[in-house]
């Protein structure tokens, strides 16, 4: 898995559902195992790829979290398209 | 999506034990009028909903509930959690604890189990808010009821917060179905429903 600031919107969404479910298997495996150092810099890695992430997917398209709204004149965290409309989010 | 946030909305500090009053309480967590209820009930009814302001203030109060169904769930254990065997007896929690030990398990103050059928998804806009209105003014009562009854200052305190925020989400689903209904004929709100009848209103 590897980002690329050239991703388009599709894709640049289909990294963030990577690396996302990675943060999600990762804190899994440290709940029994918290004195796992290499799992812990793995964690690490795919938790800054995230936070990058979901920032240029806000600044580019939409915020996909409340933390990743950007001041704007609309809400659009509202105002843009729900998950179960189907489409990009 | 969903993720976690290893925090309460607001804070409980209980220090002083009182299982009736968890069996009270308890009701918030899988009563009629609880928080799963309601977080069930408002995340639900999203689907259906053809407007994006109210899906919005659906996901979030949804989503808010959550938090208190753990605030409920909070509170019951720390008025719970040291019990012995004879103050369990002794204080009439003994019916719960043969069941649940000093678990937390949503069910109602009577002891009734949680149930979807305490609320709906009707999958009509203007019937599904109207039942959230309602809905928030029910619990409203439940945490008034509690209220009346609760003396230790370190339970009222996060009652009151879960009070006031169902005064709150009230307010937000008024505006939610003036949203609705400046989408429909203003001579007759329920000519169609804009959820299921195509053509209806201005979407």
């Amino acid at each position: 898995m590897r980002s690329n600031m050239n991703m388009n919107r599709s894709q640049l969404l289909d990294w963030i559902n990577q690396v996302s479910f990675a943060v999600t298997e990762m804190s899994l495996y440290l709940d029994t195992h918290s004195d796992d150092e290499d799992a812990m810099a793995i964690f690490e890695h795919y938790k800054e790829e995230r936070k990058k992430a979901l920032a240029l997917y806000s600044a580019n398209y939409s915020p996909l979290t409340l933390d990743t709204v950007t001041e704007n004149n609309h809400w659009y965290w509202a105002t843009d398209p729900w998950p179960w409309e189907g489409g990009y989010c | 999506m969903w993720n976690y946030e290893k925090r309460l909305e607001y804070p409980v500090n209980i220090k002083e034990m009182n299982p009736q009053i968890a069996k009270f309480i308890i009701s918030q967590y899988g009563g009629p009028d609880g928080e799963i209820s309601a977080s069930l009930r408002y995340l639900s009814q999203r689907y259906a909903m053809p407007y994006r302001e109210v899906m919005g203030i659906l996901t979030d109060i949804g989503t808010e509930e959550m938090a208190h169904y753990e605030m409920i769930a909070t509170i019951v254990h720390q008025l719970t959690r040291n019990l012995t065997p004879e103050e369990i007896k002794e204080s009439g929690f003994g019916d719960y604890y043969i069941d649940h030990t000093l678990g937390i398990w949503p069910q109602a103050a009577g002891g009734i189990p949680f149930n979807a059928c305490e609320f709906q998804v009707k999958g009509d806009p203007i019937t599904d808010i109207m039942e959230d209105m309602a809905a928030e003014q029910k619990a409203r009562s439940t945490y008034d009821n509690i209220l009346r009854v609760v003396k230790d200052p370190d339970v009222i305190d996060p009652i009151r917060f879960l009070r006031a925020r169902e005064v709150v989400h009230f307010q937000r689903f008024g505006e939610a179905l003036r949203i609705i209904q400046e989408h429909l004929d203003s001579k007759n709100f329920y000519a169609c429903n804009p959820a299921f009848d195509n053509n209806c209103g201005t979407k």
